[in-house]
């Protein structure tokens, strides 16, 4: 990709960062970076694409110790585990023979593996070396008849955050807008219920918590073109452009999808987050707001009252056990806030939250939800939150999977919010599993026994007489 | 003895291969106040961190020098001695470890020039070790990469004197490969304590990722693992005890600085690896194998005993590094198992010396096409999706192992970790007992649905 191409990229008018260097957009530091590079944050974004070949075109580090370990589900093909890589080797680099190796591996994963299509990411290697891999995917589709789409997003481009915008570059360039959605099937229509069209962005599925959101979408009659990209299908990606509305969920790197849908095809979007009974409700009404259709209004409100019944009836239990513990909330953007309604909802105090990646939006509902003095935590570093833990005597930390083990060695309870974990939160029944594992680890009697000294810890010296 | 079957794929599907760097940053892993910089982009770091945590369940210090698109270009010259400078004032390490990755290789970076650009600029930080390992991650696997690092330790921190050998008379230097968990090493060490030896493990995983809390303050950088001070007088051991082949070239250089005298050992997996290694120590300390040892031994006898039942004739596929498969197969063929498929990912002198008919350099994919009839599957984590579609058990060994709890901690090697392997392995056959097909003759005189049913 040329560089003004990827500068490009960085300027993304629909988001609240863009006049700002923030640290998500900003240079690393080499010695002091965390976090994944841009082919991370592409294949995060569609590696979900469950009937699709994912080739990773590269030597061994890219997909060797990356594969199969996302937790997105799919109800159908599990085409989208199956690590595939051209695994390059010295003589592939050195004597430029890299293209035709991918060429051929393009056959077969085609021969073997019958996707819907086939996607290459390119990455350093193939990237400095020249590879032209957008010719070789335009070769093999013309050859084999199959969609074969490039997705330039080498690991050196920038931050997994970039790694997303190019995949939702991809997609739009390649993909959305390739095929006419197909009729509503008799079988799904139902007398009085018109059925709208609408898509999700940036919803990956994450130990199948989408399950629990996606019939109440049924319900109302909001069939999902596509999700970019959870549990998604390449047909569907390519349908998304007839959506009538968009929900772009808890990820401002993919807003340059959504705002290219307004802008190209008209289809209008809105912010939102399953995450929290009060968050959930919201983007429910969104939909129908933005969709203007009265008698939808209505159903939806309905639901609302309906659902929000329910999980309070399931949650009351949960609150009285959870109610007035403290936590320490560490994670990023729209997370920094939704969150923070969430535990309030169980009767939790969020004692400070972290705001590294938010906007100064963010931080307006942040002090809307805590109160003029809520204390905000800029600075992540195990040490930060390991003294700020302490300072605010809080009852639980919950961050990414990063902090994971940093808290467990410091015998703290941890839930982890990112995307690596294995349960499901979204929706109203996301809830109550959400308040099930907040009380496992907080009222766990494992941090009383490894706090507790060891019973001859306090003894002057060794061998001293047992007394009778 | 085997054949090695190369690759002839174009493709790679579910690959058995790690790269290069992430070895070499294991192995750096197993120092003392240590932390692993690899000299790439930043997703070279990330993903591996990810990949050890998943498998250790332990905090993993790793850094990168951040290269991007324009420095890979330009020059990341800067990256390294801005990331040197960066870490050793923030953290203020005894050593950092300095993989390359396929980019900087690629582009051309001369790590070792860059080390000495660092010290004429920064002299202030002299007294932490820098040590740059090349680990292209377009050559070899986790297992070489971790090999080159152990070398490259070797090369940067234990003295060029042949005249100190044997001035620590009961010091042993062991060099151990990356087959070994720490779990491993910590039996190892319990092993060679026993004949009164001092062992200095390089690289000593067995006393930073053995999973332990600890005390005081979160460090950035290694808790445990091998001290800079006692790499510095592996010239000073009576002996060097090599495990693993992979090791071969860190052995050579380590024997030629030092000349302290090496015994070398493929593997310690099954009763005659176990009674070589008992063997040398006896000589090496001149005294008798202790009571406890020889009750082990004992044990595991019992239990081959016990077990051959099952793992006579039972059919295994192996897919692992060269080390822990020759490992496995020795074990496994002294027990009257037949090999049905060997996979490894990348070449290796060992492969040539493995104890069956061949070994396919591949993938997971290989695995699956080569099993037909296989009754267990013996490799990593992501071998589990293979074995439910040949509906046979996995023994998860090797890296990684992220859906398993504890799999760091298990001992493979020695006479007690060889039983409970043994163990583990028949309790996998015996799960899948089939009983015979029941034949019901057509002139039986009671029906099948009389009394003595017992209705669920």
């Amino acid at each position: 990709m040329k560089h003004a191409d990827i500068q490009a990229l960085f300027n993304e008018p629909a988001c609240k960062h863009n006049d700002k260097e923030k640290s998500g957009c900003a240079r690393p530091k080499p010695g002091a970076t965390a976090g994944g590079c841009a082919f991370d944050g592409a294949q995060i974004a569609l590696l979900p694409i469950a009937d699709v070949a994912h080739i990773v075109h590269g030597p061994i580090a890219c997909a060797g110790s990356s594969w199969e370990n996302r937790g997105t589900r799919s109800t159908g093909p599990q085409l989208y585990r199956v690590g595939m890589t051209t695994d390059l080797t010295e003589q592939d680099v050195i004597m430029g023979r890299s293209e035709a190796r991918l060429f051929h591996a393009i056959k077969q994963a085609i021969d073997d593996h019958n996707p819907a299509a086939v996607f290459v990411y390119s990455t350093c290697v193939t990237a400095l070396i020249g590879d032209d891999f957008e010719a070789v995917c335009q070769a093999a589709s013309a050859r084999y008849g199959l969609p074969v789409v490039p997705v330039d997003a080498a690991g050196f481009y920038g931050t997994k955050n970039m790694g997303n915008r190019f995949a939702g570059e991809a997609m739009f360039t390649h993909v959305i807008g390739t095929r006419e959605p197909d009729p509503v099937p008799l079988h799904a229509q139902r007398p009085g219920i018109r059925v709208h069209d609408v898509n999700l962005i940036g919803e990956y599925n994450i130990a199948g918590e989408f399950f629990h959101v996606a019939p109440l979408f049924d319900e109302l009659g909001l069939r999902i073109l596509s999700t970019l990209s959870g549990d998604a299908r390449f047909a569907e990606v390519q349908t998304m452009h007839r959506a009538e509305a968009t929900m772009v969920v808890c990820a401002k790197a993919l807003l340059n999808v959504a705002r290219k849908l307004n802008e190209t095809w008209g289809v209008p979007f809105f912010e939102g987050s399953f995450y929290g009974v009060r968050d959930m409700s919201n983007a429910l009404r969104e939909f129908a707001r933005l969709i203007g259709d009265a008698d939808l209004a209505a159903r939806t409100e309905a639901l609302i009252a309906r659902e929000e019944a329910a999980a309070n009836a399931l949650l009351s239990p949960w609150r009285e056990r959870l109610k007035g513990k403290r936590v320490l909330l560490y994670t990023g953007g729209v997370k920094s806030w939704s969150i923070v309604s969430a535990l309030q909802d169980l009767g939790m105090e969020v004692v400070a939250t972290g705001t590294k990646k938010s906007t100064e939006e963010d931080k307006e509902r942040i002090r809307e939800l805590m109160g003029p003095d809520a204390r905000m935590i800029d600075d992540g570093s195990p040490k930060a939150l390991l003294s700020a833990y302490r300072d605010l005597s809080a009852d639980i930390l919950i961050a990414g999977g990063r902090n994971l083990y940093m808290a467990l060695k410091s015998r703290i309870p941890f839930l982890d919010i990112n995307q690596e974990r294995e349960f499901g939160y979204a929706g109203y029944a996301g809830m109550p599993e959400l308040a099930r594992q907040l009380a496992l680890t907080i009222e766990n009697p494992v941090w009383e026994a490894v706090r507790r000294p060891a019973p001859w810890a306090r003894e002057n010296a060794a061998g001293t007489p047992v007394v009778d | 003895m085997a054949q090695i079957l190369k690759r002839t794929k174009p493709l790679a599907v579910n690959p058995l291969k790690v790269s290069q760097p992430v070895g070499a940053a294991l192995a750096f892993l197993g120092l003392r106040h240590a932390i692993p910089m690899l000299h790439g982009s930043q997703g070279c770091t990330a993903f591996g961190k990810v990949f050890f945590v998943r498998h250790f369940r332990e905090p993993i210090p790793l850094q990168t020098t951040a290269m991007d698109h324009v420095s890979s270009i330009m020059g990341a010259d800067d990256n390294v001695v801005t990331g040197l400078k960066t870490i050793c004032e923030k953290s203020a390490p005894a050593i950092i470890g300095l993989p390359t990755t396929g980019l900087s290789e690629t582009q051309g970076a001369d790590i070792r020039r860059l080390v000495k650009r660092f010290r004429v600029e920064h002299p202030q930080f002299d007294h932490i070790a820098v040590v740059p390992v090349n680990t292209p991650d377009y050559s070899g696997s986790l297992e070489s990469g971790f090999a080159l690092a152990v070398e490259a330790i070797i090369e940067a921190l234990v003295p060029e004197d042949t005249a100190q050998v044997g001035r620590r008379r009961r010091q042993v230097n062991v060099l151990a490969s990356s087959a070994l968990t720490p779990g491993d090493i910590e039996a190892l060490k319990e092993w060679i304590e026993a004949f009164g030896l001092r062992p200095v493990v390089l690289p000593d995983l067995g006393d930073s990722l053995d999973g332990h809390l600890v005390d005081g303050e979160f460090s950035a950088l290694t808790v445990g693992g091998t001290p800079r001070a006692e790499i510095e007088t592996m010239g000073e051991s009576i002996a060097t005890l090599v495990i693993g082949r992979s090791m071969s070239g860190a052995a050579n250089l380590l024997r030629q600085r030092t000349g302290v005298l090496d015994f070398r050992f493929d593997h310690l997996m099954g009763l005659d690896a176990c009674d070589a290694f008992t063997h040398t120590l006896s000589r090496l300390s001149g005294r008798p194998v202790p009571v406890g040892i020889e009750r082990r031994r004992a044990q595991l006898q019992d239990a081959m005993v016990d077990t051959h039942f099952q793992t006579g004739f039972a059919r295994v596929a192996l897919a692992l590094e060269g080390d822990l498969l020759a490992g496995f197969v020795d074990m496994l063929k002294g027990m009257g198992a037949d090999i049905v498929a060997a996979v490894a990912p990348a070449r290796a002198e060992v492969l040539a010396d493995v104890n069956c008919d061949s070994v396919q350099i591949g993938d997971l994919e290989d695995l699956e096409r080569a099993a037909a009839g296989t009754q267990v599957i013996i490799s990593n984590s992501h071998a589990a999706a293979s074995a439910e579609r040949l509906g046979v058990p996995l023994l998860r060994a090797g890296f990684p192992q992220y859906d398993w709890v504890g799999g760091y901690a298990r001992a493979w090697i020695g006479y007690r970790g060889g039983r409970q392997t043994l163990f583990d392995f028949a309790n996998l056959i015996l799960g899948q007992h089939h009983d015979i097909p029941a034949y019901r003759s057509i002139f039986r005189q009671v029906a099948e649905d009389g009394p003595g049913l017992v209705r669920h």
